[in-house]
């Protein structure tokens, strides 16, 4: 993150609203082609902090640079804006075709006809748009209303792109496909982008980096893998989940046996990926077994680590251990097998999984 | 009955002959109520716009208030530009009392608040995130105010067509203001007001046709607007 350039820079914002501190972010910084994710509760102030980067909120303290030079007059605001796009939750399309709606942001720009039709329709083209150029904005469905905002946003040419949520509220394939498209686009065009999710796997698939946020506050920054591993508090740890996530590259495939080499030792799956593909390996703790001494009976479990707790949580009705076999692992382990295994931190243990029980996800590659 | 019927059948002959006088009165109306909507129009959209789109201390009390004048009873109206326009009231030296521009002005004052109202009412009704949004586009302020009059154009041209039905009918401020002048200010309701009063039944009939036939146009046009829908 270091040697890369820096795009966007916000120093000291600080936003009030009646009285009450919402937002305080001492620094954030997004560098060139790097996709951040914003997750967050509800009123954390993901949204907000968008909003500021781009000049639309008003604030009690901060200051934004974007290549290293400062936006603080209307006219350099205007500049930065006309730079970047934003996508917010709604498609806040305008009452006019879906040709003109992609249209608008360049007609603002003052583009001439002619640049402004081919731009258009290479764009009506990648969203699969071209059928409906002429269409009333007002008789579209959810998704296409989705994609028509898409479509604006990227058709303006932008170096950096923001998402608000943009898929709440559409069916898992849309959601899929047009993931996708937009992914496919942000690296062909080597935009930098801050997508706001609620989507855990989203966050995971297409980010760098992972920005968590709660209550005004940026509580953990850091790779995807790191996050979700490391999480620094009980609230990082409750929002993003207790899932086992380990960056690695598929090894091997034989027919459809993968071996994934993972820091700290290789684990077999299942799937379909290429040698050489960059995934994340997600591990539930559920699916974890524990067991004290080397098993004598061979179960079907293809994955087996030697290892030692590193340390032990209640959760309830049962025990969350953290496990050290090389990488880390998460385990759940009920009282009554806490009790029988007679295990404390430190202890060596044998933990296995099966290889269908891990899920694999894409990974983009830093 | 004889006094209908013969009404009717005079006040259709009257129409079908495109009578100079009948004619005269109606496009003089027209021009009248027309200029008035006109003028309700660029001081209600700019005021209505600019109200709508700044938050001040007082804003609340300014619209109540314009809200309140969406339905100024037009003989009030009257007879405020009356005192206004008398030959020795504030504005007496500019000789317009019993004048068509004296109408104007009048129907001005009642349709402005009209058209000042839904702007307010219309543009506070837009999604609130479709100004940062249209900014975020890389809009100025000024690309971003006339995008959002573009988007609450349906409703804004209903807020219109309501002004202009509301002054084309009116009665009171016309006839005060103007005076009935034959040929002059005689316009379509001072007219029918006039020759109901004389028994002249035909030409009542025949004024109020057409008056009606205007009114019928405006909610047309009105209802058209108002069944169309928001895009999402």
């Amino acid at each position: 993150m270091t040697q890369q350039q820096h795009l966007l820079d916000l120093k000291e914002l600080r936003v009030d609203r009646g009285g009450v501190t919402v937002l305080d972010i001492p620094s954030f910084s997004l560098c060139q082609n790097e996709f951040i994710s914003l997750i967050g509760p509800n009123g954390a102030g993901k949204s907000t902090l968008l909003l500021s980067l781009l000049g639309l909120m008003k604030h009690e303290t901060g200051t934004v640079t974007y290549r290293g030079a400062a936006v603080a007059s209307p006219a350099q605001w205007l500049d930065l804006r006309r730079r970047t796009a934003m996508v917010l939750q709604d498609p806040l399309l305008f009452d006019s075709t879906v040709f003109d709606n992609v249209a608008s942001g360049l007609k603002l720009r003052g583009v001439g006809r002619t640049e402004i039709k081919s731009r258009v329709a290479t764009y009506l083209e990648r969203f699969n748009l071209a059928h409906m150029a002429q269409r009333s904005a007002r008789k579209l469905s959810g998704g296409e209303a989705r994609r028509v905002s898409l479509a604006r946003a990227f058709a303006v040419d932008p170096e950096v792109i923001f998402f608000d949520e943009p898929f709440a509220n559409l069916d898992p394939p849309t959601r899929q496909a047009l993931t996708e498209d937009m992914d496919r686009i942000i690296r062909d065009r080597g935009i930098a982008a801050i997508l706001v999710t609620h989507d855990q796997s989203e966050a995971l698939r297409m980010s760098q980096r992972i920005v968590v946020m709660n209550a005004g506050r940026i509580v953990q920054q850091g790779t995807p893998a790191a996050v979700m591993n490391h999480p620094v508090n009980e609230f990082v740890a409750n929002f993003v989940g207790m899932e086992t996530i380990l960056e690695g590259e598929v090894a091997n495939n034989r027919h459809q046996q993968l071996t994934v080499r993972v820091a700290g030792g290789e684990i077999d799956t299942v799937g379909d990926d290429a040698p050489g593909t960059q995934v994340y390996c997600c591990i539930r703790p559920e699916n974890v077994t524990v067991t004290v001494g080397h098993p004598e009976n061979k179960s079907s479990a293809r994955n087996h680590f030697e290892g030692r707790i590193v340390e032990i949580a209640a959760m309830g009705p049962f025990l969350k251990l953290r496990l050290d076999c090389g990488f880390p692992l998460t385990a759940y382990v009920t009282r009554e097998s806490f009790t029988e295994l007679a295990l404390y931190e430190g202890k060596e243990i044998h933990a296995s999984f099966k290889a269908t029980s891990v899920h694999l996800l894409p990974r983009r590659a830093v | 009955m004889d006094v209908i019927l013969e009404g009717f059948s005079k006040a259709f002959q009257l129409l079908a002959s495109l009578d100079r006088e009948v004619l005269g009165i109606a496009l003089l109306s027209l021009k009248v109520s027309g200029l008035a909507t006109l003028f309700s129009l660029v001081i209600g959209l700019s005021v209505g716009t600019l109200v709508a789109l700044t938050s001040f201390p007082g804003k609340k009390i300014l619209v109540s208030v314009v809200n309140t004048g969406m339905g100024l009873p037009p003989v009030v109206v009257g007879l405020f530009v009356s005192i206004m326009l008398w030959r020795n009231g504030p504005l007496g030296y500019l000789e317009l009392l019993y004048t068509p521009t004296a109408i104007v002005i009048a129907q001005t004052v009642i349709a402005t608040p009209i058209v000042m109202g839904v702007t307010i009412g219309a543009m506070q009704n837009l999604p609130a995130n479709l100004r940062l949004q249209i900014l975020a586009l890389g809009a100025t302020r000024v690309q971003m105010v006339w995008m959002l009059i573009k988007e609450a154009r349906l409703p804004l041209m209903a807020g219109v067509m309501a002004g202009f039905g509301g002054v084309i009918s009116e009665v009171g401020a016309s006839i005060m203001v103007g005076g009935n002048v034959r040929g002059y200010t005689r316009v379509l309701t001072t007219a029918t007001v006039m020759e109901t009063g004389r028994g002249n039944f035909d030409m009542a009939i025949a004024l109020s046709v057409i008056l009606l036939l205007f009114c019928f146009a405006v909610n047309y046009i009105l209802t058209y607007i108002q069944q169309r829908e928001r895009p999402r």
